[in-house]
């Protein structure tokens, strides 16, 4: 089964982890007019370094130009289009469902077994739904929750990372200054 | 030693060589100002508009190379930059902005002559900072200008708040290297890419090199030279790529793209190669994209990757330093003649000369085209010229052959009106050894002719050269095509500029007729200080060749030859 639909192109981004970083991101793809499916940010393992997962539409925009465009960016230390080689990708998401009878909450139990999902909350009427997936198998089982009843969802848009040996890290350590109280710290601007 | 956050910065900018700063002051950067009291040596331009400091530090970027500096307070003082930063963001001019911004404590509550400066200068900068500690601002300094003059230079803007600014801490210049882990501007080609438009340039029969504003700020004139010579290849000129090879040259098609030379336009359609150096296929430049140099496979040079692929599909896509790149060329490229492709511009020059208005135009009113020839005669082609935006800027391109590189300064990409008369003071701080002549049309001189105060505060000495055509004329000219000659706000009725020019102090001269042209040129050159010299001319006139926008580029309106019938 192929990580995901054959059109979208998934970006990953390391950043330096400094205050408006994501606003020059989002910026690029609003003024380039480059269409954005879903953008993920969150730290690393390494305290001045965080990581973008974007998701493009590739019929639409070349995605070597957004990569070129993300690396222009003072901020973005490194980019790698990741769906280009073998690679995982997950997103995860909540969804509330409809649980006041038998049968919806047979049907959850089942699709559970069927899809790497779980029910992390159940209560009289409704129900959550949690399930970590690649993209693709997400929608499908949306899409069977759907005829029960959801009345609620959050996604986190995909993350994603490159198979084995394809490794995207970088050994930044920022410039430190002798800022407040005399501590050194990365500056933050 | 303990310094204030304003005296860091006047520390750093002496340390990165600064020598002049264009600026208005405010409440949000008085320390900054009151610093400047004890740095005598760092001369401040008061401007009368803060639209005029950005445009005269980029004319004194593009200038000397040098980074341009402007200083504004917060708010509106950060805002009227905008223009200008925009402009140095397009044409890739290094410019360091520093604006005041309200206290720390203070931001995010409306307060008073408070802006989100990073915010919208964000799309419009090549990087910004908002200082929130004094004890980075050393670095962010100089990281700023590092940022703003390596890779493709462009503007970089520092807001300072009030309080930074007036913060002390233990000032240590940060020596050593810049660590800026995103930031590695390309340097040169791989070894594949080098053979792969090496054979390209070997075998080629219809070469062609178009030459952008990349060369010069590569200094790669001498590179560029060699190529072409050695296997003599013809040279297109960008509007900004002017200068890059000696525009009487032999092998110089001169300018392409809407106003280019017809000979330059056709050839680029003809060609079976094209040689992109340090440009990046503007619209204006390559009109039609999908009917674009159909014949031709495509190397293209620029220090910016995200350029190559972008307007223009290429088959050698190189991301590096335009001048490292060219000196990999330059041992595997085989000398060359092409003498049946050179005859072949060679005869559509001759028909281009044909119709040249020199030649046509016998007429008694004044063109001009004639006045910025013989602005060209009489200033021996010599001078550095600034333009503003418009139809007299296209006839200068057109008119004044330039020999020297970053000779010619005008607003390629944004098209600033406005941005002639403060870029010529800039400029003219740069090469104060230079003969600088501001050419501006009577639409742009008006937007931002406040600066002549500036001009004569300083004692600016250059020289200002209004083509007065009592029209917006390229505008007009839009309307005569696209418009069924419907000249809707596009007549003007400006001041009587000599009365203007001598309520500021600034001597004058009115020309209206071709004679007294060679005469307003020795009237300039006796006067140190600025001077105005109006020249009224024809007022209907048009830009030919003319490539409509969205029109293929080889579909050019042509000015007839005489006899030809005009075209109705």
């Amino acid at each position: 089964m192929s990580e995901q639909s054959s059109e979208k192109f998934t970006i990953a981004a390391l950043v330096e982890n400094k205050p408006g970083v994501l606003n020059r991101v989002a910026s690029l793809f609003r003024r380039r007019n480059f269409n954005m499916d879903s953008l993920t940010v969150g730290r690393t393992h390494r305290p001045f370094v965080s990581r973008m997962t974007i998701v493009v539409d590739g019929a639409r925009t070349d995605a070597r130009r957004i990569a070129a465009n993300l690396y222009k960016l003072v901020n973005v230390i490194d980019v790698k289009v990741v769906s280009q080689e073998p690679h995982v990708s997950r997103d995860l998401a909540l969804i509330k469902v409809r649980s006041d009878d038998a049968d919806s909450r047979n049907a959850l139990t089942l699709l559970c077994e069927r899809y790497p999902a779980r029910i992390v909350d159940i209560g009289a009427k409704y129900a959550i739904v949690e399930i970590t997936a690649p993209e693709d198998v997400v929608e499908a089982m949306i899409r069977e929750l759907d005829p029960i009843g959801i009345v609620e969802m959050v996604r986190t848009g995909v993350v994603a990372m490159g198979r084995g040996t394809r490794i995207l890290d970088t050994e930044y350590v920022p410039q430190l200054t002798n800022s407040k109280n005399g501590n050194h710290q990365a500056y933050s601007v | 030693m303990l310094l204030t956050g304003a005296e860091i910065i006047m520390e750093c900018l002496l340390r990165e060589g600064v020598e002049v700063m264009f600026g208005y002051p405010g409440g949000a950067i008085l320390p900054t100002y009151d610093a400047m009291t004890k740095y005598p040596q760092l001369h401040h331009v008061l401007v009368r508009h803060e639209q005029g400091a950005a445009h005269m530090a980029d004319g004194y970027a593009r200038a000397t190379g040098r980074v341009g500096v402007a200083i504004a307070t917060s708010g509106p003082g950060a805002t009227n930059l905008v223009t200008g930063i925009a402009t140095a963001m397009m044409d890739s001019s290094p410019i360091v902005c520093i604006t005041g911004q309200v206290t720390r404590g203070a931001i995010g509550s409306d307060a008073f002559q408070e802006t989100d400066v990073t915010g919208v200068t964000l799309p419009i900068t090549k990087h910004n900072y908002l200082v929130d500690d004094v004890a980075d601002l050393a670095y962010i300094i100089r990281e700023a200008f590092h940022i703003a003059r390596t890779g493709r230079p462009g503007p970089v803007l520092i807001d300072v708040p009030k309080d930074v600014q007036n913060a002390q801490t233990e000032f240590i210049y940060p020596e050593g290297e810049i660590r800026l882990p995103g930031y590695r501007p390309p340097t040169q080609a791989s070894q594949d890419e080098v053979s792969a438009a090496l054979d390209l340039i070997n075998s080629a029969q219809r070469p062609i090199i178009l030459a952008g504003h990349g060369i010069m700020m590569a200094d790669a004139m001498a590179e560029l030279r060699e190529l072409a010579e050695r296997a003599q290849i013809p040279v297109s000129l960008t509007l900004l790529g002017k200068g890059a090879i000696p525009e009487n040259h032999p092998l110089v098609t001169r300018m392409m793209g809407m106003h280019g030379e017809a000979a330059s336009n056709y050839a680029i359609q003809e060609a079976d190669l094209i040689i992109a150096l340090g440009m990046r296929f503007d619209d204006r430049v390559t009109g039609n994209i999908k009917t674009y140099a159909p014949n031709a496979r495509k190397i293209h040079v620029d220090i910016d990757a995200s350029e190559l692929n972008k307007n223009v599909k290429v088959d050698v896509g190189i991301a590096g330093d335009v001048k490292t790149v060219l000196r990999q060329f330059l041992p595997g490229v085989k000398a060359a003649q092409h003498p049946q492709w050179i005859a072949r511009i060679r005869d559509w020059q001759e028909d281009s000369s044909e119709r040249d208005v020199l030649q046509v135009g016998a007429e008694s009113k004044l063109l001009s085209a004639q006045v910025i020839n013989d602005l060209w005669h009489f200033t021996e082609g010599n001078a550095v010229t600034i333009t503003d935006v418009g139809q007299h800027q296209m006839v200068e391109a057109q008119y004044y052959p330039h020999q020297r590189p970053s000779t010619l300064i005008t607003s390629g990409g944004l098209g600033t009106m406005g941005f002639g008369l403060p870029a010529a003071i800039g400029a003219k701080f740069g090469k104060p050894d230079e003969e600088v002549w501001a050419i501006v049309g009577d639409g742009g001189f008006q937007m931002t002719l406040c600066e002549l105060a500036t001009a004569v505060q300083e004692n600016v000495n250059i020289n200002i050269a209004i083509i007065n055509n009592a029209f917006l004329g390229m505008v007009r000219q839009w309307q005569e095509f696209f418009y069924e000659e419907r000249y809707h706000a596009t007549p003007m009725i400006s001041p009587d500029f000599c009365k203007l020019a001598e309520a500021y102090g600034i001597p004058s001269m009115r020309v209206t007729s071709r004679e007294q042209v060679e005469e307003s040129v020795k009237f300039a050159r006796s006067i140190n200080g600025p001077k105005l010299i109006e020249y009224v001319v024809e007022k209907e006139e048009i830009v030919y060749p003319m490539v409509p926008a969205g029109a293929d580029l080889h579909n050019m309106i042509r000015r007839p030859k005489p006899g030809e019938e005009v075209k109705s």
